[in-house]
């Protein structure tokens, strides 16, 4: 069996690791303090909330589309580090989020990125060919749908909200949450 | 100098030996702003270690794949900092 420590990325990485505590710059406690605080609390629940309540209530929709930032505030997620910007699905638009660059995401809300969010093929094909990539992980959109995909450039993080599914009506808001997936607030899936 | 949303601009071509995040797919490629988004430090300065990095408008800019790939029909959203732009 192959352990994380083994693989060539974990390899590199410690190596990087290495290189800048030999250079004072941070130490061993100060990266794991660093992973224990950003993974405590990072899960895709609280995005799902946040299109939950989106769902519900119009004013909060408006908010979380204006400013993302003050929006997962609201919710108790404040001092993301990042601006949110959130984008909203439409009957004739879907949004999907990639970073071709590296891997950005925002992971206090959407818990730790998964395996193929980082891969070349995810990354280098969403830009390229969204539709086909969108039907390999069992999305078929319909022709009049059009796609709209955001390359995370910037120090700006992106976030799906998607459409709230038909017959719903009579859920409670922790109901719709548990509705919402993390691939439906990357958009790689509908919901 | 800052450019308003629905405004067309041009990414800067070239090819800089230091670290840029001007993915080279848009490069010379003509899009539009859709909006402001904040002011950054721009990354090829704070990579370099430049101090004070400039801060510059980052916006994001929408492209459509049929200009950059020359075939489909979906749009690539990207957020460029204000120097790696230019006015078409």
């Amino acid at each position: 069996m192959t352990g994380h420590d083994d693989l060539p990325a974990a390899v590199r990485a410690r190596r990087l690791e290495e290189r800048l505590i030999a250079a004072g710059l941070t130490s061993d406690d100060e990266i794991d303090e660093y992973l224990t605080r950003l993974y405590a609390k990072a899960s895709p629940v609280n995005g799902a909330q946040m299109v939950a309540r989106a769902w519900i209530d119009p004013q909060y929709r408006d908010l979380l589309l204006s400013d993302g930032d003050v929006a997962a505030a609201e919710l108790g997620f404040d001092g993301l580090g990042y601006a949110l910007r959130v984008v909203a699905n439409t009957a004739t638009t879907h949004n999907v989020i990639v970073c071709t660059l590296c891997s950005c995401y925002p992971v206090s809300l959407l818990g730790p990125s998964p395996g193929w969010y980082k891969s070349f093929a995810y990354r280098s094909r969403t830009v390229r060919e969204p539709r086909e990539v969108l039907a390999e992980f069992g999305l078929t959109l319909p022709d009049d749908v059009g796609i709209s995909v955001w390359d995370s450039t910037s120090e700006a993080r992106y976030m799906v909200l998607p459409t709230r599914p038909a017959g719903t009506g009579e859920l409670a808001a922790d109901e719709l949450a548990a509705l919402v997936t993390r691939n439906g607030l990357i958009g790689t899936a509908l919901v | 100098m800052s450019y308003p949303a629905g405004s067309t601009v041009r990414v800067r071509t070239g090819d800089p030996d230091h670290h840029t995040r001007v993915p080279r797919y848009v490069r010379g490629h003509t899009g539009v702003i859709v909006a402001a988004l904040g002011q950054w430090p721009v990354p090829d300065d704070s990579a370099r270690g430049i101090d004070p990095p400039r801060v510059e408008t980052c916006y994001a800019i929408r492209f459509s794949a049929a200009d950059l790939w020359g075939s489909g029909d979906h749009t690539v959203t990207v957020d460029l900092w204000e120097s790696y732009l230019d006015r078409p």
